[in-house]
């Protein structure tokens, strides 16, 4: 007689041999994406024509800039996590890592720039 | 052997005429739509650096972000948007036990298709009259 649990004796036994923690990142991250994804399309959507110092300005007030930054870092880690989901479907050996290292690099770069870009922003207005 | 069915026999799914059911595509198109969003965000982020670079990066980006390009992608990466979005919500009603009959998940994927062409309209609507 085993002296185990009926989920001891399952775990890691799936393909990936782990995943909960990634479908749950996926499904937390999901939902704060619902509510942010229609705020974040209105005010990107009333800051595309602006003049230079019109969209610096806008980014610049707290609204604009907090709903921004938070649609970016949110939506570039849940990327992160989606696109790992396709590499393991279709990429194995050395092209699985060199595409996770890439997707990774690729987030975080863009969550810096858009950080850098509404920080700056932000400050300018501060100056005026 | 006379009465032998010769021509009218089930044939095996045949992938290169194999017609996928409409539930197969919405989640393909899940699929493509979030990665090709890379497009949209990438845009969207460098006319933000831009602003925050130099009179001439932003005068570069912001003729891109208002040309025709500029349009197909932003219009492209709302309605990707939406899809996702849309698709990322039917995900949370399966994880939850919901939806998950053949019927109802056909229903549902026509649900998206259609939601998500009509909430671009609508969001197109908005940014002109806006």
């Amino acid at each position: 007689m085993r002296y185990i649990t009926p989920r001891k004796a399952a775990e890691g036994l799936g393909s990936a041999h782990s995943g909960t923690a990634h479908h749950w990142a996926m499904t937390v991250s999901a939902c704060a994406l619902v509510l942010l994804t229609p705020a974040f399309m209105l005010v990107v959507g009333s800051a595309i024509g602006l003049p230079r110092e019109g969209v610096a300005a806008y980014f610049g007030r707290p609204y604009p800039a907090i709903i921004t930054a938070l649609f970016i870092v949110v939506g570039m880690l849940h990327f992160i996590k989606g696109t790992r989901i396709m590499i393991d479907d279709y990429l194995n050996h050395t092209e699985r890592k060199v595409a996770i290292i890439v997707s990774v690099i690729f987030g975080w770069a863009v969550i810096a720039a858009a950080l850098f870009a509404l920080a700056k922003m932000a400050l300018v207005t501060i100056v005026i | 052997m006379a009465d032998v069915n010769r021509g009218n026999r089930p044939l095996s799914p045949h992938l290169q005429v194999y017609r996928l059911p409409i539930a197969a595509i919405a989640s393909i198109m899940t699929r493509i739509t979030g990665h090709a969003l890379v497009a949209g965000i990438v845009l969207l982020v460098w006319w933000l650096v831009a602003a925050v670079a130099s009179p001439g990066a932003f005068a570069a980006a912001d003729w891109v972000m208002r040309s025709w390009i500029g349009f197909i992608v932003m219009t492209g990466s709302a309605w990707a948007l939406w899809f996702h979005a849309l698709s990322g919500v039917r995900h949370l009603f399966y994880d939850a036990g919901y939806g998950l009959e053949i019927d109802e998940a056909k229903r549902n994927s026509w649900v998206i298709i259609v939601g998500s062409v009509v909430m671009t309209l609508i969001s197109l609507i908005l940014f002109f009259i806006g």
